[in-house]
């Protein structure tokens, strides 16, 4: 088999263990609840009958291994079962699929992550990679104060200047972002607009700095100065002998980062009241609702293990040991 | 050279023989030479300890004192106004340094202890030990800590234990490897098989021979490690999971006034008052990636040249 | 007219008044300090000097460049009637590449790895128009047949990865020569390759330099390369000149003293003495890391209060016998016998009085001392930790090894980092000496430092061998440190013992294949070496 071909299979093998153990740790989140959590859910009112059947629909009484798989069974076809909210002493349900719940949100957060990585992927390349060829000038030395500052700052810091300014002094943009699957693309847009801004702005700062430091690193390689002596110009320099080399680095920082905003999103979409999942997790956890607790943790780890995983088979497929082999 | 050029002694052989200085004079001649960024951080760094410190002696009221007028505006009583349930917001924010500051010490000292001892542990042992740990804080590190927090805290509930606790565990997975990698560096010096050779325990081998070699990325990285938890600590309590009123903390105090800011067309001061604990959270982060940007780039030896 | 080419005679490179520094430590420091230096047409000069003697920057400089970091202060740097110092990068561009060339230490970092080896041989040429792409790729397959490249047609068509090191060399002395540069700048091109490996690479370097009538710089810290490759010799030290004179009269008769002592290392040579009782044997020992095994039935004897020297390449299993008779590394089969008794094979079993008698002195001993322990710190562990030796005791000790060494009391309270390259050495063998030991294995104890002070180790230890009646086993490559030191002489490779006996038994004919190779294969300080080499060669 060829190499690259052994490493990509080697890597996913081992993203899906990762998967595999992750999603064990956030099923057995249902397992270590205190022994109490029914009478929690319904209400100091309700029966020993009602909770007795609401253990049973959470088929408790299973051995944890057979839950476990029907569990992922389910969690595969899309079933993330049921909420705990809506329920009630009398044994009244009102309570919605997961799966209703998050679809739609998941909708939101990826247009708002879309949307940031598009505005923050360019600049924060564009001002790495020239930071580091004019390293030490007077713009790399601006560049890197400004952004050690800005990676200093909490995220709720930067939308709450940004809501001040662009909202509440100069009323540009709206403070809430209330958006829903009715909303026009650009009304849309319009009303993303700070969370969107916000997200960037930490996010650039981060991935500056990294691809700076990656580059700095690249060029200090001794065939770059090889290449210099004989006779390469600068662009020839970065085009032919840095950038083939480059894309495994810069890979991992884009990854990095994007799965870094899957953490800043949390933050800013409560800042700004924006429908995604963020919102909806930190709402869950507030009020222990488990099942929909564990239907986000699960979308924020595929994302970001698969994120890695990306970066990673872009290593993989551009390493000319690989592509090469003796 | 005394020694004339052209006859060897060893005593005379130059070298790059560095001038011999004590510690001290070496620290002071490195602090006249920092950036203003450093000392600007070090000011900042020294000022916030000393506020919590002796948070009870500069407040002019108590944590938790309630008064009979919310939302006041800021006024010679009432330095930055009090909250929405009438309490004195500078007197809370010098206890939130006590109390934010001080949770997020507490939290990195044990992120610390636990990560820093395994990673030596599975540095020098090299085996299954090595193994086991490495996969464990592999997966660990697979989702981000914040979503793992979350999981976790809507698990066993948010107190101030549980919130140490739980980060603290997270993130001794970066401590650990970070300790891992510069111990691994130390462990295959000749000094450490020389140590080995002579028959020095592990214990000594550790303490001795490894430990003070990797101090320094051990400090910056406590730096780094401390902002980090600093600023998660703060984000959950900012959502509202973290630490619990009526302790008075930076990132809920954020959440309980934000809505002034709306206000700013009327009253600027009112819409700055939920940014006040944000930017007091955000200058003490600069001030230690301020120091931290420097210490890392005088111990590197590198001069980015 | 950039592509004038030069005629033979004329002075193709001529540098006045040179001064580089370089910035370290927040301050300008002085690395070339007024250097003046003339280079004919075809001509080959050789720079030689230690570590820090500016050979290096002096290099570059005579291509118009300066690494990051450093900047030229004074002089001119004149190229066929150009002053490159006055060019701008842009113009020194045209230059590089294509009249002038340049070929570095490490080919293996030096090549990106990312493209095929004939587009880098080829790329300046092409660039710089000299030829197109058909015929620069045919002239580059030309002179990797010349360098003697195997299966030259397709050579180039590989990466960089999947060539050896020794081929890689050539390659990059191909991709120098492909424009049909003027002036070629060899930065100690085969200081990484083992001495078989090196004998290869020198003679096609040479074959090609001359060939096309080249002017070259070639910068080393070796003497006998230098005579080899070079018409004249300029000695550099601390960044000044020291002499220059043609080869033949540096190697007959140099004038100054600082010369005279570079070269006068290659003639100490210790007086063979026989013994009879053996302190160490190692029996029939096979050893493996993991899977792959590494050491393949060694015996070797080693008599009490001589020393052995343990000669090999990269790779011949020399450092891994040494790790057998540590206990570092524990054997798969046979005895390691200590003074009449066997040694447990894993450290962990072994006694303290074991450990202490058996004391070893690394290559570097920069790595070999803690760098936060004072000489005081690291030389009385040893002390308090075997003999038990305490307070005032354990000072007047240090002291008194101190002085074994030939250093004083002023030492004790240094970091090894305030110490220079031999004194650092110097304390590794006096924390040997601390624990009283019999046996002392030296792993390529000189061959990091330069050879003033290498003479300065070797006859501090062939002194205190006398003193104190120690046996050492000596680990090297260098074949005229074995000469300086050694009585008897083990001959490895690949893992086995090609040959053992008496210095002058091992070193006279009739020879095993490699153990002649081996031989054959160390540059003499002779200019015609290399030449009776080859002829030798063709002969047989």
């Amino acid at each position: 088999m060829h190499p690259v071909l052994k490493t990509v299979l080697g890597r996913l093998g081992l993203g899906l263990a990762t998967l595999f153990i992750v999603s064990i740790i956030i099923f057995s989140a249902i397992e270590m609840l205190p022994g109490d959590f029914g009478q929690a859910i319904l209400g100091q009112a309700a029966t020993e009958e009602t909770v007795a059947a609401f253990r049973r629909e959470l088929g408790l009484d299973e051995p944890p291994y057979i839950r476990y798989m029907q569990w992922v069974g389910s969690a595969i076809q899309g079933d993330l079962g049921t909420s705990f909210s809506g329920r009630n002493a009398s044994g009244t349900d009102r309570s919605r699929e997961v799966i209703d719940l998050l679809a739609p949100r998941l909708w939101n957060t990826l247009f708002l992550a879309g949307i940031t990585a598009i505005v923050a992927v360019p600049i924060s390349l564009f001002l790495g990679i020239t930071s580091a060829l004019y390293r030490n000038s007077i713009y790399d030395r601006t560049v890197n104060t400004t952004t050690l500052t800005t990676i200093s700052f909490p995220e709720f810091f930067v939308a709450y200047i940004l809501i001040l300014l662009l909202s509440s002094l100069y009323p540009v943009f709206p403070s809430l972002a209330n958006v829903d699957a009715s909303t026009p693309f650009t009304e849309r847009l319009y009303r993303s607009a700070l969370p969107a801004l916000t997200l960037t702005l930490v996010i650039v700062a981060h991935m500056m700095r990294m691809t700076r430091a990656a580059i700095i690193n690249l060029l200090a390689s001794p065939y770059i100065q090889m290449a210099r002596l004989s006779g390469a110009s600068q662009t020839e320099v970065i085009l032919k002998h840095a950038l083939p080399n480059a894309w495994a680095p810069i890979a991992t920082v884009i990854a990095f980062n994007l799965a870094y905003l899957v953490v800043g999103v949390v933050v800013v979409e409560v800042v700004f009241v924006y429908p995604g999942v963020g919102q909806l997790m930190v709402d869950a956890v507030t009020s222990r609702d488990i099942p929909v607790v564990q239907g986000c943790a699960l979308i924020f780890a595929i994302t970001y293990i698969l994120l890695n995983l990306i970066a990673d088979i872009i290593g993989i497929i551009t390493n000319p040991r690989l592509l090469h082999p003796k | 050279m005394t020694q004339g050029k052209n006859t060897y002694s060893a005593a005379g052989e130059v070298g790059s023989v560095v001038e011999k200085r004590t510690f001290w004079t070496r620290a002071k001649i490195e602090l006249s030479k920092s950036p203003w960024t450093a000392r600007f951080g070090m000011l900042v760094i020294f000022i916030y300890a000393i506020l919590a410190i002796f948070a009870p002696f500069f407040a002019p009221y108590g944590e938790a004192q309630v008064f009979p007028e919310p939302y006041a505006p800021w006024s010679s009583t009432y330095i930055f106004g009090t909250d929405q349930i009438g309490r004195d917001i500078f007197s809370r924010m010098i206890f939130g340094a006590r109390n934010t500051v001080g949770i997020a010490v507490a939290t990195t000292f044990l992120a610390f202890l636990i990560g820093g001892t395994l990673g030596l542990a599975a540095a020098i042992n090299r085996s299954w030990l090595d193994q086991f740990l490495s996969r464990s804080v592999d997966v660990l590190m697979a989702i981000p800590s914040l979503i793992f927090a979350l999981v976790l805290l809507s698990i066993f509930g948010s107190t101030v234990t549980n919130l140490i606790l739980i980060i603290a565990v997270l993130d001794s997975t970066r401590v650990f490897r970070l300790t891992r990698a510069v111990a691994l560096n130390v462990v295959v010096m000749d000094y450490v098989e020389a140590a080995r050779l002579r028959g020095e325990g592990l214990g000594w081998i550790m303490r001795r021979e490894i430990l003070p070699n990797i101090m320094p990325p051990l400090i910056a990285e406590f730096g780094l490690r401390f902002c980090f938890v600093f600023l998660t600590i703060a984000a959950l309590s900012f959502l509202g999971v973290g630490i619990q009123p009526p302790t008075a903390d930076w990132g809920s105090m954020v959440r309980d006034n934000a809505s002034l800011i709306m206000f700013a067309q009327y009253d600027l001061k009112a819409g700055l008052t939920p940014l006040l604990p944000a930017a007091a959270i955000a200058l003490l982060t600069v001030a230690i990636n301020f120091v931290v940007d420097w210490f890392l780039h005088k111990t590197s030896g590198l001069h980015d040249e | 007219m950039m592509n004038k080419k030069t005629k033979k005679g004329d002075v193709l490179l001529s540098i006045k008044g040179l001064k580089i520094q370089g910035f370290s430590d927040e301050k300008w420091h002085d690395i070339i300090n007024g250097i003046d230096l003339t280079l004919h047409a075809g001509e080959v000069l050789g720079l030689i000097g230690e570590s820090g003697a500016g050979k290096s920057t002096l290099g570059l400089a005579a291509m118009g460049y300066t690494q990051p970091g450093c900047r030229i202060t004074a002089g001119e740097i004149i190229f066929d009637g150009v002053d490159l110092t006055k060019l701008t990068d842009g113009e020194k561009r045209k230059f590089w590449g294509n009249r002038m060339t340049y070929v570095a230490q490490s080919a293996a970092a030096s090549f990106n790895p990312a493209h095929r080896l004939i587009v880098q041989t080829t790329a300046s040429t092409i660039r710089a128009g000299i030829k197109d792409q058909a015929s620069a790729y045919k002239d580059a397959q030309h002179l990797y047949s010349v360098l003697n490249l195997p299966d030259p047609k397709h050579i180039g068509e590989r990466y960089p990865h999947q060539v050896s090191g020794g081929q890689l060399q050539r390659v990059m002395t191909a991709m120098a020569m492909s424009p049909r540069p003027d002036l070629l700048i060899f930065d100690e091109p085969t200081t990484a390759l083992d001495v078989t490996t090196q004998v290869e690479v020198l003679a096609s370097m040479r074959s090609i330099v001359e060939e096309f009538n080249t002017a070259a710089i070639y910068i080393t810290h070796d003497l006998a390369v230098v005579a080899q490759m070079a018409d004249v010799i300029k000695v550099l030290r601390y960044g000044n000149e020291v002499e220059e004179a043609p080869t033949r009269q540096m190697l007959n008769a140099p004038q100054q003293e600082y010369t005279k002592s570079l070269w006068s290392v290659r003639s100490l040579e210790k007086t063979q003495q026989e013994a009879e009782v053996s302190i160490l044997s190692l029996q029939s020992i096979d050893a493996a890391y993991g899977l792959e095994k590494v050491l393949h039935d060694v015996s070797i004897e080693v008599p009490k209060g001589s020393t052995v020297a343990v000669v090999g390449e990269s790779g011949s299993g020399k450092s891994t016998a040494a790790r057998v008779i540590t206990g570092l590394l524990p054997q798969m089969s046979g005895i390691v016998r200590f003074d009449g008794e066997d040694l447990p094979p894993t450290l962990s079993n072994r006694s303290k009085d074991q450990k202490r008698r058996i004391q070893m002195i690394y290559q570097m001993a920069d790595t070999a001392m803690n760098p936060r322990q004072t000489v005081r710190e690291i030389i009385g562990r040893p002390l308090e930790f075997y003999l038990g030796m305490r307070g005032s005791e354990q000072t007047k000790r240090i002291v008194e090894l101190l002085e074994m060494i030939e250093l004083d009391v002023s030492f004790t309270e240094r970091l090894p980092g305030e110490l220079s390259g031999g004194q650092k050495q110097r304390i590794c063998i006096a924390r040997a000496l601390a624990a009283e030991p019999d046996f002392i294995i030296c792993d390529e104890v000189t061959s990091a430092l330069d050879q003033i002070v290498q003479e300065g180790i070797l006859k501090l230890l062939l002194r205190l061998q006398e003193e104190l009646g120690l046996t050492y086993l000596f680990i090297t490559h260098d074949i005229s440190t074995v000469k300086a030191i050694a009585d008897q002489v083990v001959v490895m490779n690949q893992g086995e013992v090609v040959e053992q006996g008496l210095k002058t038994e091992v070193f006279s004919p009739p020879h095993p294949d490699y153990t002649e190779l081996l031989l054959s294969s160390v540059p003499e300080m002779d200019p015609d070496w290399l030449s009776n080499l080859n002829k030798k060669e063709i002969r047989s």
